[in-house]
């Protein structure tokens, strides 16, 4: 990263780690949340529909600070996970991952609830029939058959996590070299007097990776269909 | 034994059967589209649950809602052929047919080798179930059926997505497993010929009830049958033996009951079991012996029954000694001929169908 200066070497490296944990963190919570969304009847459905869906609507500033409420230091579960593991999410990049999982977990879920709802339930019968029983029938099928949805969600949260501001700095503040991802980063540059080339630099950085992230997922999809013969 | 009662309601549609069907052995159900047919076998498969009823197989209870018995599909041990395959779309031929020898429960009776070579699978193996046509997929589809090791197999309409032409491509591998694995199965179809072909029993379904079953030559004497196959498919089929062929005529001489017919086939074996089907519309009755005369196939036999057929016809039954046909003649005829049960005729056979080889299951 010869072209880089060090601090935006550091928000891109930030950035790249709190996306990546935010995938890794909110991929399977979304693939349980789309399946019971899509093929489960229960009490309840509906609210958590709304709930998943919830941080569409609501300003990020909103998401940032229910998160503080509920994951801060006096929250109901950030004390609890301080207490028992030690594990600190205020002011920390861990944080940060969890504040983009949050803001972007509705475009995951529904991107794997699209191709769900794709997936042929003749298939599963036909599983069922030759015997896979239920954890096997979704994983042998179910999954593999979904696999288009689940990479677009998680390449599309994670572009997405790339660019979280509001949620992120409500609840992580903006720390250099811990919470100061790229568009953190933008936001510290347009403040600072005679920012302006640094701004630009990190908004030409922002874009390139939206782009890179936008023809991965192309060429992944692609791959994909090509597998199942599509 | 497949003993099968179940009743279940479905909006305006109503299934309410009961039956038995012996196994080995492949019972046909053939009915309309819409007379239940498909949802009867979901029911055994366990596919559906009926709001009542009990499946029971050669003595393993499947279903019981009196003692809420219901073994979920996985563990039925029931295999399905679905009419449009369903193959894995994420795997090769290969894997698909894996993916159902793993999960096979119970002794293995056949092995991944014999279903290949019995359904000629090699040359697909590293396919991509996409890459197949109609008639490959279901052979794929049957072979994966068959290596979960099923207790009975059943088979919805497999071949009504096929042209003639894979029909016929995919008839004798089903003929073989009938007769090389003696597995019980149930074919759905609305197709005669496919019934003619390969079923040994056969179940006749409307609007969600079981209007006549039994074995196919009782069957095809039965009026219920004719409403549906039409007019110029009614027949009497029965079952002959190879005695061996006519080395002046070079046709093959079949015992049918008390009588014999010459009939153009190549190369079958004295003894092979046959199955013939005597359209009634190609048999000619006489009250004498034949003579004089261009047809050559001529049974002599008693007559037991007249009905009155469509418009001026009737249809007569005769024995011909173990064996009963039909014939169809004008009623003007059976009034001169002056017809009446217990009469000796001789039926003049204008052609005779063979339909496939018979099947004996082991005793």
């Amino acid at each position: 990263m010869m072209w880089l200066t060090p601090s935006e070497g550091e928000a891109l490296r930030l950035s790249l780690i709190v996306a990546t944990r935010s995938v890794a963190f909110s991929l399977p919570v979304a693939v349980l949340v789309a399946w019971l969304l899509t093929r489960q009847r229960f009490v309840g459905r509906t609210a958590l529909d709304a709930v998943v869906h919830l941080p569409l609507v609501l300003p990020p500033v909103v998401v940032g600070y229910l998160l503080l409420i509920v994951f801060g230091t006096r929250g109901l579960i950030g004390g609890w996970l301080e207490r028992t593991f030690g594990i600190e999410l205020v002011f920390t990049r861990n944080g940060a991952a969890l504040a983009t999982a949050v803001m972007s977990f509705p475009l995951m879920v529904r991107a794997m609830r699209i191709s769900l709802e794709g997936v042929d339930r003749g298939l599963e019968d036909a599983a069922r029939t030759l015997g896979a029983g239920g954890v096997d029938r979704f994983a042998t099928i179910t999954l593999p058959l979904m696999l288009p949805g689940i990479l677009a969600g998680a390449i599309t949260a994670f572009s997405a996590a790339l660019g979280e501001f509001g949620a992120v700095i409500t609840f992580v503040s903006n720390i250099p070299g811990e919470t100061r991802t790229l568009p953190l980063a933008l936001y510290s540059a347009l403040q600072t007097p005679g920012g302006d080339h640094e701004a630009a630099r990190l908004a030409c950085l922002s874009l390139a990776l939206g782009l890179a992230g936008l023809l991965l997922a192309e060429w992944f999809a692609r791959r994909v269909r090509r597998m199942l013969g599509r | 034994m497949l003993a099968v009662t179940a009743a279940k309601q479905r909006g305006s549609f109503a299934l309410n059967v009961a039956f038995e069907l012996p196994t080995p052995g492949v019972a046909a159900l053939f009915g309309r589209s819409g007379c239940g047919k498909s949802t009867l076998v979901n029911v055994i498969a366990g596919l559906l649950e009926p709001d009542s009823g009990r499946i029971a197989l050669d003595g393993a209870v499947l279903l019981d809602s009196a003692r809420r018995i219901d073994v979920p599909p996985e563990r039925r041990r029931v295999g399905y052929v679905f009419q449009d395959a369903r193959l894995f779309p994420h795997m090769r031929v290969a894997a698909n047919l894996r993916y159902a020898l793993k999960r096979a429960a119970g002794a293995r009776y056949v092995g991944l080798d014999a279903v290949v070579g019995l359904l000629g699978l090699s040359p697909l193996m590293d396919r991509r179930t996409h890459q197949l046509s109609g008639g490959e997929r279901q052979r794929v589809a049957i072979g994966r059926a068959l290596l979960s090791q099923p207790r009975l197999l059943l088979l919805d309409e497999p071949l009504a997505a096929l042209d003639s032409a894979r029909r016929d491509e995919v008839l004798p591998y089903l003929e073989t497993l009938r007769d090389e694995l003696a597995i019980p199965m149930v074919y759905v179809t609305h197709h005669f010929d496919e019934v003619l072909r390969l079923a040994t029993h056969l179940v006749l379904m409307e609007a969600g009830k079981i209007i006549a079953q039994g074995g196919l030559g009782d069957m095809s004497l039965d009026p219920h049958l004719r409403s549906i196959v039409g007019r110029d498919e009614v027949g009497a089929i029965i079952e002959g033996v190879v005695l061996g062929s006519d080395p002046a005529t070079a046709l093959t001489r079949v015992r049918v009951g008390r009588g014999e017919l010459h009939v153009q086939t190549a190369g079958l074996p004295p003894g092979t079991a046959l199955r013939v089907q005597l359209l009634a519309r190609d048999i000619i009755v006489s009250t004498q012996p034949a003579q004089h005369l261009s047809v050559r196939n001529s049974l002599m036999g008693v007559v037991t029954a007249i009905e009155g057929d469509e418009g001026d016809a009737d249809l007569v039954t005769i024995d011909i000694g173990g064996a009963k046909i039909l014939a169809r003649i004008t009623r003007a005829a059976t009034r001169d001929l002056a017809l009446t049960p217990g009469m000796p005729t001789w039926a003049l056979v204008k052609s005779v169908s063979l339909r496939g080889h018979a099947f004996h299951a082991p005793t």
